[in-house]
């Protein structure tokens, strides 16, 4: 008999009970249960997002595999294929940030090689709360050896991504993952697992009792007890997932699997499933032959485990012995635990009894389907209101610019990628610190640029226009490393999805990137939801993080932000105005969080991005970089300071637009790329820009040792930029305690 | 002229020595799993940069007690060239081949960055190509490369020439503050007595190409191939 009290601590409504008891036409048994409890939470069936993510475009000339698989697909040209995708590993990385953030790396990587790919990126979007908190440093330091401590052993290099700090990210840090591969076009594997009678094989780390309820737990608000849950955190063994890396990639190159998906999420229960799911067949799983890494495990345990680095595959009963040899070479396990059945059901035997019997289809595609109600919040008004009568520009320009590149959303992200191995499958061109990462192709002349961009205080005005912010960055980054957007993939971070408020936030920041994904024709190719970021009733700011990947034809013409010559002229494309709502000057240096954020003028926006584009490719460009947080004025410390060794370059700024100077200089206005080029290819910049009737303006040159801004003929900036980097590179490691 | 490439479980530079050998400096390269026992079909041996087994234990010291060591050592024995990077550089030691230890970098951090290296000894087969004292640009990518040696045996590899690579400024100058892990008397990478096994922190593999940021680490793959290929031949 199941109590109340079991069904409530399973995260399951008496609606939804009522509902598996109308699918069995009898009670469940425990570990039936435990399947549907993790089948149906929010983070595996998606109940709440499902509506509103049908409205993604997914379609497109590259796409070979749209959301729904493992991960999606983009056709590379030259018979390759990129795979990639985003994920997050929230929850567990607050409760124990080394195991959380490790695991979240362990994860998206064997989705992606699941897909048959070879993985050679990693970029993650991180969010913490305010860095002055012991507990927040603590969280940094833990979650960026544990991505380092993975990474790095796996021999995956960790090329980029991006990090804010945040008080309202003090009690819920975000931890989100994007991974890439790449696969020969005619080799890409799918989670199906079809062929009634093919064996299904296990392999991997055995099974042991962590990660029990860890979908449950990611499908749940956070309060004071959540400390409790460290013992539903995974523990990682990248050792064991680079083994399953070459193991896997050797029998998939050999031709002898029909089907294979990773046993993330719910572990063996939803990766039996959702493999018999897809191919519409049935799975028998026989309990007592898993192996297992405690005795006296229960099948309810085993069928719940989320112990990383295992995985399922289905192969014919030929290969099967073949199969085996592969993984016993690399020391792994390998034992065949079930068969695939035409009963369209997952059948769970333990030692001859039948535990589970339960319709596959109630578990995938006719799991509860929510369409929550929304409204939005009444905060606004309140909000957006900003009076810029009574906002004081402030005296000394310098200082503030100096207080903004201390600020550890803008400062040098040095002390955190010095721990990633980056150069590792020597194939980073473009090292962490510029606009996107780099990666060549080996064999090809061809490059990938990649990014990982959200600014949530936009999106937290705004979810509308922040969403689309976000799009449109994240392709601006892309086309500043001369590259050109073919595929994105999301990690949509937002709080509790039953709170009407939230899922306006949700559907909005969807309907702002759908947008920007129209106009741009970028197709969402994989993504993830991850609600419940809310601790205490605080929700975290709407924080939908957009992956982006961009193919770069000629690899030699790969660009970078970093100024080159003196001599070089600065040039502007776009054009400047008076927006500083929801800036980071706003934040930093008059304490509010106000206002809308910046305007997007899609027309502009790609106006300006096919115009540098333009530029790169026909081989004028010779540096380009967005503006971003903190305005032009970062914008162009940024390329200034190089890496140490290749040193500094100084540039001299004229601005003439009659707008008040600290909104020109730190205001966050979208849709605008600083290049700079040769004296002698102004003319064929300009020329271009006539054509193609975007906006530009020659606003000064590179040369000599300080940032020189002169606004109307005032000098507002005038700093060495040795003086500038020092603070800029200090300010992470200041935090820290650490003088390195 | 023929390269070994040995695989343990968990070398991750494999294919990146590979891709350097075959690609770039144009001479065969094979991937050796660590389970064989032959090596005599090859000119030259490389021990790959990663994390074979996991590190657990200790840095190289399950690795070292792979079946392929056993040829390594009978390689090295008959004057053979051995280059260990890395996790390479760990397992040697491990093995014994060459003397000292490793410790955890001062910092307690991984550490990712490119730096510079001043050359001590340009008389082996691995440096015979560089200048006298040149300064090069090689990362090093390690959690643990604090060399360490008691102060009898470094008089002996100072001494006797054994030190080839040490953390330098860029004008050469060894101090401390250009220290990055820790490792006694700057030491990035030392040979044995013979001088035909090196072991080196930093990664030249990855530094072997204009589009990588600099071509510093193929000299050292170029100078392996000139001491077996015209050096030996002459003898």
């Amino acid at each position: 008999m199941i109590s109340k009290d079991v069904i409530e601590s399973h995260g399951l409504t008496e609606e939804e009970y009522g509902r598996i008891l109308k699918i069995l036409g009898r009670e469940p048994g425990i570990v039936e249960l435990g399947i549907f409890s993790v089948m149906w939470s929010e983070h595996c069936s998606y109940k709440s997002s499902r509506i509103h993510l049908r409205k993604f475009p997914t379609k497109g000339d590259r796409v070979l595999q749209g959301p729904g698989e493992n991960a999606g697909v983009i056709d590379l040209g030259d018979g390759l294929a990129a795979v990639f995708k985003m994920e997050s590993h929230n929850h567990p990385s607050f409760i124990e940030p080394y195991q959380g953030a490790a695991t979240g790396v362990g994860g998206i990587l064997r989705d992606i090689f699941t897909m048959g790919a070879r993985p050679v990126a990693i970029l993650d979007s991180l969010r913490f709360g305010d860095i002055n908190l012991p507990r927040n440093r603590y969280l940094l330091s833990g979650v960026v050896s544990g991505i380092a401590g993975y990474g790095n052993c796996v021999g995956i290099p960790t090329v980029g991504g991006e990090i804010y700090f945040d008080e309202i990210y003090n009690n819920n840090i975000l931890v989100n993952v994007f991974a890439l591969g790449i696969v020969k076009k005619d080799r890409i594997f799918k989670g199906v697992a079809s062929g009634v009678g093919n064996p299904v094989i296990y392999v991997g780390s055995k099974t042991g009792r962590d990660g029990i309820h860890g979908a449950t737990m990611a499908s749940d608000v956070f309060d004071e007890s959540s400390e409790a849950k460290r013992p539903t955190v995974q523990v990682g063994d990248p050792f064991t997932e680079k083994l399953l890396i070459e193991a896997c990639l050797e029998v998939m190159n050999a031709g002898l699997i029909v089907g294979i998906q990773d046993m993330g999420a719910a572990g063996l229960t939803s990766s039996s499933c959702e493999m018999a799911g897809r191919a519409g067949t049935g799975i028998d799983i026989h309990i007592d032959r898993v192996p297992m890494r405690e005795t006296g495990m229960t099948p309810y345990e085993v069928m719940l485990s989320e112990s990383q680095e295992r995985m399922l595959i289905v192969t014919e009963p030929e290969k099967e012995k073949e199969v085996m040899e592969v993984f016993h070479k690399w020391d792994l396990d390998a034992v065949v635990i079930g068969e695939v059945t035409d009963t369209k059901k997952i059948r769970v035997i333990n030692r001859g009894d039948m535990v589970a019997d339960i319709p596959i289809e109630s578990l995938t595609d006719d799991a509860p389907l929510y369409e929550r109600a929304i409204s939005p919040p009444p905060y606004l008004d309140v909000l957006h209101d900003l009076d810029m009568e009574n906002l004081p520009v402030p005296e000394d320009l310098n200082k503030v610019l100096l207080t903004l590149l201390s600020v550890p959303t803008i400062a040098s992200k040095e002390w955190v990628f010095r721990q990633y191995d980056h150069m590792v499958r020597t194939d980073t061109v473009v090292v962490p610190g510029s606009d996107s990462a780099v990666i060549r192709i080996k064999g090809t002349n061809k490059g990938i640029a990649m990014t990982a961009d959200c600014n949530s205080r936009y999106c937290f005005s705004d979810p509308y226009t922040g969403g689309a912010i976000a799009v449109a960055e994240a392709a601006r980054n892309i086309v500043c490393a001369g590259g050109e957007p073919v595929g994105l993939t999301d990690c949509l971070n937002f709080g509790n999805p039953e709170k009407p408020e939230i899922m306006w936030q949700f559907q909005q920041a969807i309907e702002g990137i759908s947008a920007v994904c129209r106009k741009f024709n970028i197709p969402v190719i994989s993504g993830n939801v991850s609600f419940y970021n809310e601790t205490n009733d605080l929700s975290i700011y709407p924080t939908p993080i957009i992956g982006m990947a961009g193919i770069i034809e000629d690899i030699s013409k790969c660009m970078t932000q970093y100024f080159k010559n003196d001599g070089d002229v600065l040039i502007l494309l776009g054009n400047n105005s008076e927006e500083i709502g929801q800036s980071e000057y706003l934040r930093e240096i008059h304490y509010k969080i106000r206002g809308v954020p910046p305007h997007l003028d899609l027309v502009l926006e790609k106006k300006v991005q096919d115009l540098c584009l333009y530029g790169i490719k026909q081989g004028i460009i010779k540096s380009a970089h967005d503006t971003s947080e903190g305005g032009l004025t970062i914008a162009l410390a940024e390329c200034c300071m190089r890496s140490e060794d290749k040193g500094n370059v100084g540039a001299s700024i004229d601005l003439s637009d009659d707008i008040r100077p600290d909104a020109l200089l730190f205001g966050e206005t979208q849709s605008r790329i600083i290049i700079t080029v040769t004296p002698e290819n102004v003319k064929a910049l300009e020329d271009a820009a006539k054509t193609m009737n975007t906006p530009v303006k020659v606003i000064g040159k590179v040369g000599g040792e300080r940032l020189v801004i002169r606004h109307k003929s005032t000098t507002v900036i005038d700093l060495a930029v040795y003086d500038m980097a020092n603070v800029w590179r200090k300010a992470i490691p200041g935090y820290l305690g650490e003088t390195e | 002229m023929k390269f070994a490439i040995i695989v343990f479980p968990g070398s991750n530079c494999d294919h990146d020595c590979y891709h350097i050998v075959k690609h770039v400096l144009g001479r065969p390269a094979s991937f050796v799993w660590h389970k064989e026992k032959d090596l005599t079909q090859f000119d030259a041996i490389i021990l790959p940069g990663g994390f074979s087994y996991g590190d657990y234990l200790r840095t190289g010291s399950i690795a070292r007690s792979s079946p392929i060591m056993t040829a390594v050592e009978e390689f090295a024995g008959r004057g053979g060239l051995v280059l260990g990077i890395c996790n390479g550089f760990q397992i040697l030691l491990e093995a014994g081949l060459l003397p000292g230890a490793m410790l955890r970098n001062k910092s307690l951090k991984f550490i990712c960055k490119d730096l510079y290296l001043r050359i001590d000894n340009i008389n082996t087969p691995f440096t015979l190509k560089y200048f006298e004292n040149q300064v090069v640009k090689m990362p090093i990518a390690h959690a643990e490369g604090n060399y360490y040696v008691d102060s009898e045996t470094y008089s002996h590899l100072k001494k006797n020439n054994q030190i080839i690579f040490r953390y330098s400024g860029n004008d050469g100058e060894i101090n401390d503050e250009v220290n990055p892990n820790g490792s006694i008397g700057n030491i990035a990478g030392i040979c044995n007595d013979r001088g035909n096994v090196l072991g080196m922190m930093p990664h030249p593999e990855r530094c072997g190409e204009q589009i990588l940021g600099g071509e510093d680490g193929y000299t050292l793959f170029e100078s392996m191939l000139y001491y077996v290929e015209k050096m030996k031949n002459k003898s």
